[in-house]
């Protein structure tokens, strides 16, 4: 039998995207939480002479859909190929009845018994053995942290087999699992472990609560901290020290007024160069993302991979489920919120995990309104902060308060009723150092391949804009409402454009304008909610459809109007 | 004693005895483990109509409020 194409099949935060990165070598997201991987992901293995492609798909408990994550996997199941169903071994008896449901396609099955580590110290014993003459199928043991497995899993794929097994009702199925558990598993007592202690506290609410309080408090206090001080003792030194002196006699050579030097260096200013406002593409086009968002976005993804890989996000999940029901969500959306403040475009991506459309539409709009990237935050820290530490809460305040503002509203005018939170929790691990690393870097050089271009090109476009004067256009449309309304200048106009390309460039343009404070604060504050930015809206016309995206595109632009203007009155 | 998942103590142990609901729903409690038959011990409990979390064999899975009062458990009390 010839193999072409293998698929990762199994629940949900079993380890397949563990054991399809050790197949394949290929980097993806491995978090210790269910809904990790929301769309299906390709890689290549050498199966002797043959490139064999693999598919890491989303983790499901049935071939019965209950939501666009499990969808995919299930899609992906039907469109064949040796499957590869990955069981995680202290969860046996409920594994099963993925794998029954398997074998009774007409596809080859091989079972991959993971965290065959953690069996262990969970006095858990399988015999492997027996569960193969059981199922029929081959059997192998894996361990994802080392690696233990893989070889005889690889070797053994030629084994798979296609059962075509009679189908069972339900009931049957379970009667067969429970045999089958009988039969090859045995549990010997053992103590709770720190860990376990530490589970039970964090999800019990009088002990979660306070616990979660503390976590998040801290996460945010490291966040700033680790980001500061990059900044203060790193980056910042680093461009003024060895960029500044280049760019100096590179300013030089272009000569100041021509067109080059405005596109390469941009403005001089006192004639000097200053990377916040020169605002040419070697200048504030690389200090801005380098030297000012990703110390902010290294620290940011650091304390999160810490948190993914502990198991902690599902509990925070439970935490929050009463408040996010109010906002016509439950619990569980406040992971595509968490995904969110990294970057808003996985955050759009990861409602996949929800199950309802009304449930997708209003966390994927509250996302896009209320919850800022960290590009976004770290240039209001930057530039508002200047002014007062008092203003960036201002401006988060706002924000927050319209998450909770707007969730309430879209609860009570969209028919039907937010679903409940079904959801499981896994145990917490010890994050591994390079496991966190790795996520690290891939979150890291993502936003170097994928945003710093983008930067540059609004930093470009900036110029180009002011250049042919297409911003005069555009400000005699849309002067009253911003002079009127939000009491801002005309030329805060130019943000707002360049806002749809990139928030953060768009936000270090305000700091150009001489704006008193609270024209910054209002400016801001607009520029994080009037439009997502062009990279989330594309995700989410994919992910919402056009129609909802349309209505929640319309909600964007009222928000930011009311907004602007309520500031503009209440701000002194 | 029967009576609902809410109403179980934290730290009380129990075995499920019957689902009342739609289909769906039953279908997805029992693809994750939970279904007539298995032992079951409550963890936590939120406020306000909140949450519950239970263990379920080695496993830890959390059920909304609703959804909680339809699943009926027979304890010893
Ligand atoms: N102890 C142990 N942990 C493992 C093993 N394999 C994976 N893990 C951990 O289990 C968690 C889940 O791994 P993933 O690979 O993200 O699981 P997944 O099945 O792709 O999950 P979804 O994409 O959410 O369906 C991660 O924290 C892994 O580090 C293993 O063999 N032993
Ligand atoms: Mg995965």
């Amino acid at each position: 039998m010839k193999i072409e194409k293998i698929l990762l099949a199994g629940n949900p935060n079993v380890g397949k995207s563990a054991i399809f990165s050790r197949l394949t070598g290929a980097k993806v997201m491995i978090s210790n939480y269910p809904g990790t991987t929301v769309e299906f992901t390709q890689g290549n293995m050498k199966l002797g002479d043959e490139n064999v492609m693999i598919i890491d798909v989303p983790g499901t408990y049935t071939l019965e859909p209950t939501c666009k994550a499990e969808d995919v996997a299930c899609r992906m199941v039907k469109e064949g190929g040796l499957v590869i169903n990955i069981i995680d071994a202290t969860n046996l008896e409920r594994n099963l009845y993925l794998t029954l449901e398997l074998l009774e396609k007409d596809i080859p099955v091989i079972v991959a018994l993971n965290m065959w580590d953690d069996t262990k110290h969970r006095g858990i014993h399988i015999d492997i053995k027996k569960l193969e003459e059981q199922l029929g199928v081959p059997v192998v043991s894996t361990c994802c942290l080392t690696g233990e497995g893989i070889k005889e899993l690889i070797n053994r794929l030629p084994e798979a087999k296609a059962l075509k097994a009679t189908v069972y009702s339900d009931g049957q199925k379970w009667e067969r699992i429970g045999r089958i558990i009988e039969e090859v598993q045995r549990l010997t007592h053992r103590h709770h472990t720190l860990l376990e202690i530490l589970e039970d506290l964090s999800i019990k609410p009088l002990t979660g609560l306070p616990i979660a309080l503390g976590v998040i408090y801290c996460a945010f206090w490291i966040v700033r901290f680790i980001g500061e001080n990059l900044i203060g003792y790193i980056f910042q030194p680093l461009f003024t020290r060895l960029w500044l002196p280049l760019m100096m006699k590179l300013s030089v050579l272009l000569r100041e007024g021509t067109f080059l030097h405005h596109i390469v260096i941009g403005n001089l200013i006192d004639g000097k160069i200053d990377f916040g406002q020169s605002f040419g593409i070697l200048t504030t086009g690389l200090f801005l993302p380098i030297a000012m968002i990703l110390p902010y976005i290294f620290s940011f993804y650091l304390i999160l991979g810490v948190l993914e890989d502990l198991g902690y996000l599902p509990r925070l999940a439970v935490l929050a489920d009463n408040l996010m029901h109010h906002l016509g969500l439950h619990g569980y959306a406040i992971i595509p919120f968490i995904l969110g403040l990294g970057c808003n475009v996985p955050g759009a991506l990861a409602t996949r995990v929800l199950e309802e459309r009304r449930e997708k539409f209003i966390a994927a709009t509250l996302m896009a309104i209320a919850i800022p990237c960290m590009a976004q935050i770290a240039m209001i820290v930057g530039i508002v902060g200047q002014r007062g530490g008092k203003y960036v809460a201002i401006v988060f305040g706002t924000l927050f308060f319209l998450l909770i503002i707007k969730g309430l509203i879209l609860n009570k005018i969209l028919k039907g009723v937010s679903p409940e939170i079904l959801v499981e929790i896994p145990p917490y691990r010890m994050p591994q150092a390079t496991a966190v690393i790795k996520k690290l870097w891939m979150r890291l050089s993502g936003f170097l391949r994928e945003a710093l271009p983008f930067v540059l090109l609004g930093v470009f476009f900036v110029n180009i804009l002011y250049a042919l004067k297409v911003i005069d256009f555009f400000t005699y449309i849309f002067s009253p409402i911003l002079t009127n309304l939000w009491g801002l200048p005309q030329e805060a106009i130019g943000a707002l454009i360049v806002g749809f390309l990139r928030k953060d460039v768009a936000v270090g343009m305000l700091g150009l304008l001489n704006l008193t404070t609270k024209q910054l604060v209002i400016g801001s504050t607009i520029l994080a909610v009037y439009f997502p930015c062009i990279a989330t809206f594309v995700v989410l016309i994919r992910e919402l459809g056009v129609k909802d995206m349309l209505k929640a595109t319309l909600i964007m632009v009222v928000v930011a109007l009311s907004v602007g203007t309520m500031l503009n009155l209440f701000l002194s | 004693m029967i009576i609902d998942l809410t109403q179980m103590q934290p730290g009380e142990i129990g075995a499920i005895v019957e689902i009342h609901g739609g289909q769906g729903m039953i279908k997805r409690l029992q693809s994750m483990g939970i279904r007539p038959g298995k032992k079951i011990a409550k963890v936590s409990s939120h406020f306000w109509r909140g949450p519950q979390t239970v263990e379920i064999g080695n496993m830890q899975v959390t059920v909304g409020f609703g959804m909680a009062k339809r699943i009926l458990v027979e304890v010893k009390r």
